[in-house]
């Protein structure tokens, strides 16, 4: 179904919250990946809010749908929606990166209920991903499994083994999603090792690929919504965004791939996030009066 | 679970061909096993598997790193993968996904690394395979065996689908000379087999080191030398209770690897041994920090003397050696 405009504006309401956990947990850290886990964030906050079937209370429910997040170093993103949704429990939040805790940069599977994958090492996600969908079939369930990589992990040829073999085995309910932020650690991916003709390589492995803005929630929606629909082919949905979104000082920069804040800039993170949204919900309100 | 194996199919068949059939009689009973590999179904002799469970088995194409991926997210959700390729490329190829994705998710996934050593001899060192105890080894939550042969091979995969969690199973290329004539010798994960009685030295081998290990020992028993011999099939938990047993009774111990000798079963022995605070005299046969050249596998055993002659040749100069003669050495352990 389409989003309605008080869901579109609930789920605006939730990233918004999302975005603001992450600098608080990175104040708390002193370091984080603050740019990937910002261009994820609307991708994800949709997914859990629409898509997946969980079960609160039962984070290792049989059933459920599986999230793998290929670009683990996003984790400071996901663990966000994971104490949103209580497998998390937030005042941890505050432990994130330090000595002891069970949270760090790369959430650990083991030690985090929600995470399906201990992931980090770049380029393995998509692999396990179609381990999931492909045990899916053989033991007769139907849960879904959503993979989210990162644009730069694409240059690793392990994604390409995984893209190869899920396009030959094609199993259902297995939906890829590339969060296209343009930049890594070194710099532009166009300039550090160029992923295009990017679209064109998921279509020559074999894949249904669609690119839609990784910041709109109703493109997103349909696009999630028309790779779940379709079978006869794989789908990757590449998803246009820009690193660190809603903060001025990190939007589009790759020097923000990792970072420290002190408290003023957390604050002006935090204001400029706060004006981001509150544009976001002024363009919902007057399109709606239109 | 019955598996139904004598040693008359085994003279009959390879060592892959044993794991095949044994893991196609655990199928039968476990909906569970599926089998995985990576254009090697023919060469690790899987391909019996494929036919009998077509929708079980899964082929990857020339491209381990996935593999291995895949198994683990299998794993996760509740099959049991058996995946099959050659030891250098589970070793080496695809480590990361067996370090990241497969053991430090303890993932159920049974590795099963045929080739290993030199037993594909003549390919050469881009497929011989004497690195991967030591590499494999150091991976935390996984257990490493090394059967001695294709009947011991068939408890091993029982014995590992019965086992909960990670497995890397090290076996050779084609025939293994017969070390077991019966299934039935008790086997256990973690725990050496005694196959000679001995007080003068022991010989601790594992792989196709024990063959000649027992070889080794008859010969030496027709000299009067009584060499102990024990089945070291796994390397990792090891069996530090008789490796220690052995150094009391024989104070002096020989570990015979097809294996660079650095951070093998002679790197796993020394260090039961040095931190046990108890000494003896030691030796550790094996490739000599060295790449193996081309050949046949029983003639680069000889090379690297770990065959009979070799074992027997490194017994008498262990022997030899008086640390009585020495005057820093104070024998008072």
């Amino acid at each position: 179904m389409p989003l309605t405009k008080e869901e579109l504006l609930a789920i605006e309401a939730k990233a918004h919250e999302h975005r603001r956990t992450i600098i608080e947990t990175t104040l708390c850290a002193g370091s984080g990946h603050i740019g990937g886990a910002l261009s994820m964030i609307d991708v994800t906050t949709l997914l859990y809010s629409r898509f997946m079937r969980i079960d609160p209370d039962n984070a290792d429910w049989e059933d459920r749908d599986r999230f793998i997040l290929s670009k683990g170093h996003a984790g400071i993103g996901f663990v966000a929606i994971l104490a949103d949704i209580g497998y998390v429990d937030r005042r941890d939040l505050e432990t994130f990166n330090l000595t002891g805790s069970n949270l760090g940069i790369h959430l650990d599977a083991s030690k985090v209920p929600g995470v399906d994958a201990s992931t980090g090492s770049l380029g393995h996600g998509l692999s396990i991903a179609l381990g999931t969908a492909l045990a899916a079939k053989q033991l007769g369930k139907e849960y879904r499994t959503f993979c989210l990589l990162g644009d730069g992990e694409c240059q690793e040829g392990s994604v390409w083994e995984a893209a190869m073999a899920i396009s030959h085995f094609n199993p259902p309910n297995l939906v890829t999603l590339v969060d296209r932020n343009h930049a890594q650690i070194d710099g532009m991916t166009e300039d550090v090792m160029p992923l295009e003709p990017f679209a064109d390589k998921w279509r020559a492995f074999g894949f249904h690929t669609v690119t839609v803005d990784g910041h709109d929630f109703e493109a997103m929606n349909d696009a999630i919504r028309e790779a779940l629909d379709r079978k006869d082919v794989p789908t990757c949905i590449i998803l246009d965004t820009c690193k660190g979104k809603g903060i001025g000082f990190c939007e589009g920069n790759y020097r923000w791939h990792y970072g420290g804040i002190t408290q003023e800039m957390g604050e002006e993170a935090m204001r400029d996030l706060d004006a981001y949204y509150e544009r976001r919900v002024a363009a919902i309100e007057w399109r709606g009066e239109e | 679970m019955g598996i139904s194996f004598t040693s008359i199919n085994q003279t009959k068949l390879s060592t892959g061909e044993v794991y095949c059939e044994t893991l196609c009689e655990l199928a039968e009973e476990n909906p569970r096993i599926v089998a995985l590999t990576a254009d090697l179904g023919q060469s690790s002799k899987i391909g019996e598997f494929m036919k009998k469970f077509p929708d079980r088995f899964y082929q990857f194409g020339i491209a381990e790193q996935n593999m291995y991926g895949v198994a683990a997210g299998m794993a996760k959700a509740g099959l049991i993968p058996f995946t099959s390729s050659f030891a250098i490329f589970t070793s080496c190829r695809a480590l990361d996904q067996v370090h990241t994705d497969i053991c430090y998710q303890r993932a159920n996934v049974k590795m099963i690394s045929s080739h290993a050593g030199t037993s594909f001899g003549q390919a050469g060192t881009t497929h011989h395979s004497t690195e991967d105890i030591a590499i494999m080894r150091s991976m935390a939550n996984l257990v490493v065996i090394v059967p001695a042969d294709g009947m011991e091979t068939a408890n091993v995969v029982r014995a590992a689908v019965e086992y909960e969690g990670p497995v890397y199973i090290r076996i050779n290329r084609g025939f293994d000379q017969l070390v077991y004539k019966e299934l039935d010798y008790g086997y256990e994960i973690g725990k050496a087999v005694q196959l000679a009685e001995g007080t003068d030295v022991t010989i601790i081998a594992c792989g196709s080191g024990v063959f000649q290990a027992v070889q080794a020992s008859a010969e030496l028993d027709a000299v009067g030398i009584k060499a102990r011999v024990l089945n070291m099939h796994t390397i990792k938990p090891i069996d530090k209770d008789a490796i220690l047993k052995a150094c009391r009774d024989t104070r002096r111990i020989i570990t015979v690897e097809d294996h660079n000798v650095i951070g093998g079963l002679g790197g796993a022995v020394a260090e039961v041994l040095a931190e046990s605070g108890m000494s003896c005299a030691f030796r550790r046969l094996g490739l000599q920090d060295c790449f193996s050249p081309i050949g046949y596998h029983e003639d680069l055993m000889a090379i690297h003397g770990i065959d009979t002659n070799g074992i027997v040749k490194s017994v008498h100069d262990l022997l030899q050696l008086d640390f009585e003669d020495d005057d820093d050495w104070d024998d008072e352990v």
